[in-house]
């Protein structure tokens, strides 16, 4: 029996059609444009302003605050303006734009294949680079990853879990990645267990990556502190708090964070980003993007730098169908739907999927007809039909003893409603009224 | 027939005793409550929207007579003769305010701004705004899902299906302030409405640059500042490439409409002028009224 | 572009299932228990079978297209089985003029008034048979033997028996397989436990109200049976005989008017478990399922309110 987590969960239609596909490198374009506002928390102060000459990791966006994440240049040019631009979001937001002339890269960065697996750094060094580095969880959540691995005062980390599930249908970016960089993510693990000072790793892997669970299996021979732990094919699984219990059997209180348990989550491409960082001296300026759909030509894993328009990565992948109704940015279940494909890619972008429009319409809503589907799917144990009547009705009070701030906006609710229902539309929503109405309260 | 008489004395004596314990009860348990906010409630329009800032007409009621003065009290629903009323039952006397009037500060219609997208998630202008930016290229203006229209406890504003855009019905408008507030783009807004409902206002929101803000929409300010530029009374500022008239300053003078390169700047239930206007404006007139 | 891109929000994609798939399931289920019925009581059967899933179809659309003036949705499917499970629930000699009365009892006043597909209080199928049991009494409690037996004549059924005249039993080899008086759906306990197994394969149904049901009747009976053993207590007579097993995997099941939460799933089943037997045991009726389960889709509102699903976290195991 392999284990999952506890709670609900669904099991989509995987379609990894690029799964083995080999990372292809994008040629570069004749203009980026970097977001400023790549993570989650106050976007970057800018650095460089127009005229600017850059290379390749110069920063031109400094993080502002305590939860936010440098942002380098991914190209060699100059400056051409600092201006709004619309980004994933769907909204307009500062952004800079860079004219690409050549490929020079910074004299810091080490940009030979070789392996180092040393690292003689202190903990406080190693955050430091991360910083400095400007990663971000790249699982998607794009939460800057100096914060997470710097534990709350008087919390110890005792475990780190690593994750390898990928359980959004379609992408294949972070099992490709797994495949091609083993030996850079494992040496990833160790400096992350030191600079958090644990004893401790587990590696899961969903049951439908069978050659990454053997490559590292293999590999992780070297490592006596770290293990492999195959997982069955479950929808939440890659969610942190999913994770956990998955793997340990812990499961993270309501509000509380991973480290209340004592574990600390990263995802592969995180530590990928990690070891470059830490070892090479590269910022996070690139990354593997999953370029897949129904009828798209070729399904391909690219890797891209940040800021090259989403237009070019589909166009790598055979260009897009006459047929897509919808580009997401992202998997089909958590992904954001864009209305431009002029978007560029950011730290983010695990894949752009595109979804003819046949599949891409909702269908009409229905009246609920009590099937409690979604109370049986809902990884946090919710109740979601509740909730969105009560987000409906505006009855916040009822909504926040409902638990509506757990919600961890997986989508297996208005994944599996027979009814058409748009849950997860409404408990968003709802959701967030209740945080802005407990801030609030709070203040 | 003694069965019927049983029944009846059993039914009679059960009820004039329930009838006795219900008075004395309530004797005892009597709240003793000020009679003049009966008064002043039956004063009040009824309504209980909530547009005076009380959680209905009885609270507004008994805020209004523990309150020292009538200052930033008013029922937008009764208007002045209501707060005349209360005020005179209380023996003060009420604050002049202007009658207030909802606007719609967006006339992208279908025609001057091109939808780029589809929205195809939950009908509700909260929800898609949290989303992305509109199904236009402007991602300030009126996203047409109604979340004003749901609001709307006067049934004064409505979506039209040509324009997709609300238009307030003047009659039925109380300027109770929901709309307002259920709007995620603050697009509209409460102001005077103004001697024979006659109002000149900026209908946009857009804070892009005047190239962007064109580009989204023909309608749009593009923060030129002729009207600045025009207006005798200084009324006119401009703040993030967008102006805006104080309607407290204005004094329908309509230079500005008439420099307005985009015709952003609207005017309502004005007689048509003397020469010759350059556009028909019963089209702008109609959206808005 | 070619054309103009979708945006919503996520997810952006569906498991496909729908409230047709979901009510044709039950249909599927059903098919077993209706062979049964066809073989037992031939032609009778199948006209009160199809009438009644006639009259119930054209009053939901009659309805909902000439009084509410809607877009009826009749293809749902939930007409059908109310339909098919009010035709379950009667003899196979039911006057059709009758029939058509509880199916407008059942679709009209049940069903539409309170707004329709996921919004009734009650099971339709259920309020009209109890509807039609109150005011036809006589017709509704005339069973034709079966056309399988020897002799064709009218008879009581097994419960109705188990209160006058024990001696009279069946064997429980033929309850069991339904060669017995009774209504028609009600006659073949294997029938519908197929039907019960194919809805818990599809995922339509969770085993919980069901079992619950069936394992409350059970051991209350054969609790009863353990201090005074004799028929009126035996849990196996109780189990396969009348309503019961219709009522447990198809009435009680329905999604509208059950629990949303397992833990009100259990309740709920065990509840019915109760008052069908409290019912069968004590009461004037000899049958209790449908009094039971109309009871308990009374109280389901407030099983809802009162239980939530276990959420994730509550339990904070350390392993």
């Amino acid at each position: 029996m392999l284990k999952t987590f506890r709670i609900g969960g669904i099991h989509p239609k995987e379609q990894k059609i690029s799964a083995g596909k080999a990372i292809q490198t994008i040629a570069l374009p004749g203009q980026v444009i970097i977001p400023l506002s790549q993570h989650i928390g106050a976007p970057c102060q800018p650095v460089v302003k127009k005229g600017d000459t850059v290379k390749v990791g110069t920063l031109i966006g400094k993080a502002v605050g305590f939860v936010s994440a440098n942002i380098h240049s991914s190209v060699s040019g100059t400056v051409l303006k600092i201006d709004k631009a619309l980004d994933a979001s769907g909204y307009k937001r500062d952004a800079v734009y860079i004219k690409v002339e050549g490929d020079e890269w910074e004299a810091s960065i080490d940009r030979s294949p070789a392996l180092i697996k040393e690292c003689i750094l202190t903990p406080g060094e190693i955050l430091q680079k991360i910083a400095a580095a400007g990663i971000v969880g790249m699982g998607g959540a794009t939460f800057p990853t100096q914060v997470k691995l710097t534990p709350p005062p008087g919390a110890k980390p005792e475990i780190l879990i690593i994750n390898g599930v990928e359980c959004e249908p379609w992408l294949t970016s972070d099992h490709q990645l797994m495949m091609e960089k083993v030996d850079e993510i494992l040496v990833g693990v160790t400096i992350v267990m030191k600079a958090l000072n644990v004893q401790k790793a587990i590696i899961g892997i969903e049951n439908n990556k069978q050659d990454a669970i053997r490559l590292f299996s293999e590999k992780v021979k070297g490592y006596p502190l770290i293990t492999i732990q195959p997982l069955k094919v479950q929808y939440p699984q890659g969610g942190e708090k999913q994770l956990i219990d998955a793997l340990t059997g812990r499961q993270v209180g309501s509000g509380a964070l991973p480290i209340s348990v004592g574990a600390v989550v990263q995802n592969v491409g995180t530590l990928f980003a990690i070891y470059e960082a830490v070892q090479k001296n590269k910022p996070l300026i690139e990354r593997v993007v999953t370029v897949t759909g129904k009828e798209v030509k070729q399904p391909c894993n690219v890797l891209s730098r940040v800021g090259i328009p989403m237009n070019d990565l589909i166009d790598m992948a055979g260009g897009m169908p006459e047929t897509t109704g919808k580009v997401v940015s992202g998997g089909p279940m958590m992904g954001k739907a864009l209305p431009d494909t002029d978007i560029p890619v950011t730290k983010g972008t695990s894949g752009i999927l595109l979804i003819p429009t046949l599949e891409a319409k909702r269908k009409a809503m229905k009246d609920c007809i009590r099937c409690a589907k979604c109370i049986s799917v809902c990884p946090m144990g919710l109740n979601p039909t509740l909730l969105m009547n009560l987000t409906e009705y505006e009855v916040w009070d009822r909504a926040e003893d409902n638990h509506i701030t757990d919600c961890i906006e997986c989508g297996s609710c208005s994944y599996t409603c027979p009814a058409d229902r748009p849950l997860l539309d409404y408990i968003r929503l709802g959701k967030g009224k209740v945080n802005g109405i407990i801030r609030a309260r709070k203040n | 027939m003694s069965v019927l008489l049983t029944a009846v004395a059993t039914l009679g004596a059960i009820g004039a005793g329930s009838a006795a314990i219900l008075y004395m009860v309530g004797q005892r348990f009597k709240v003793e409550e000020d009679p003049r906010i009966q008064e002043v409630q039956d004063a009040l329009p009824a309504a209980n929207c909530g547009g005076c800032g009380f959680p209905g007409c009885a609270s507004f009621a008994s805020a209004c007579v523990k309150a020292e003065s009538m200052e930033n009290l008013l029922c937008p629903v009764g208007g002045q003769n209501t707060m005349d009323k209360v005020a005179a039952i209380l023996g003060r006397k009420a604050p002049v305010a202007a009658k207030k009037i909802a606007v719609v500060r967006c006339n992208g219609t279908c025609e001057s701004r091109p939808r780029l997208n589809l929205y195809d998630g939950a009908s509700s202008c909260t929800i898609a705004s949290a989303l992305y930016g509109g199904d236009t290229g402007c991602s300030f203006g009126c996203l047409g899902l109604g979340d004003c229209v749901d609001s709307c406890t006067f049934d004064a504003i409505h979506i039209n299906p040509l324009t997709m855009l609300p238009e307030v019905v003047e009659d039925k408008c109380t300027a109770c302030g929901a709309c307002v507030k259920a709007c995620p783009k603050d697009i509209i807004e409460l102001r005077k409405q103004g001697p024979k409902s006659r109002r000149i206002y900026v209908s946009c929101v857009n804070k892009d640059k005047g190239g962007v803000a064109k580009k989204a929409c023909d309608v749009a300010c593009i923060g030129c500042s002729k009207c600045q530029q025009v207006c005798p009374f200084e009324a006119i500022t401009i703040e993030n490439n967008l102006a805006f008239i104080d309607d407290d300053k204005c004094r329908l003078c309509r230079k500005c409409v008439q420099v307005c390169p985009t015709k952003s700047i609207l005017e309502l239930n004005f007689p048509p002028r003397k020469e010759t206007p350059p556009a028909p404006k019963e089209e702008e007139a109609t959206v808005t009224a | 572009m070619v054309q103009k891109l979708i945006v919503s929000p996520s997810p952006h994609v569906h498991s496909g299932d729908t409230i047709q798939k979901n009510m044709y399931n039950v249909l599927i289920a059903l098919i077993p228990a209706l062979l049964v019925a066809l073989y037992v009581f031939r032609l009778d059967a199948l006209i009160i079978t199809a009438c009644s899933v006639l009259f119930c179809v054209v009053f939901e659309y009659l309805i909902v297209k000439y009084i509410l003036k809607k877009t009826p949705n009749v293809t749902d499917g939930s007409a059908i089985i109310t339909g098919v499970l009010l035709a379950f629930n009667v003899p196979s000699n039911l006057p059709l003029w009758i029939l058509a009365i509880g199916c407008l009892f059942a679709i009209g006043v049940v069903k539409i008034s309170f707004g329709g597909l996921g919004n009734n209080i009650f099971n339709p199928a259920i309020a009209g048979r109890i509807f039609l049991l109150i005011s036809f009494p006589a017709q509704m409690t005339t069973w034709p033997a079966a056309a399988t037996a020897v002799d064709a004549v009218s008879s009581a059924t097994v419960l109705g028996n188990l209160k006058l005249s024990p001696e009279a039993l069946p064997s429980l080899q033929s309850m069991f397989l339904g060669t017995e008086g009774g209504s028609l759906g009600e006659m073949s306990a294997l029938a519908l436990l197929l039907g019960l197994a194919y809805l818990l394969w599809k995922k339509t149904i969770t085993w919980h109200i069901p079992i619950s049901i069936l394992a409350t009747v059970a051991l209350f009976t054969g609790a009863l049976y353990l201090f005074d053993p004799q028929p009126l207590y035996h849990p196996l007579i109780h189990l396969f005989s009348g309503g019961l097993m219709l009522g447990a995997v198809f009435m009680a099941t329905d999604y509208v008017t059950s629990p949303m939460t397992k833990k009100g799933m259990l309740i709920y089943g065990v509840g019915i478990g109760f008052v069908t037997v409290a019912i069968r045991l004590w009461g004037a009726y000899p049958e209790g399922v449908s009094f039971a389960i109309l009871l308990m889709n009374a109280l389901t509102p407030l099983i809802n309110n009162y239980t939530s699903p276990k959420r994730f976290g509550e339990v904070v195991k350390h392993g």
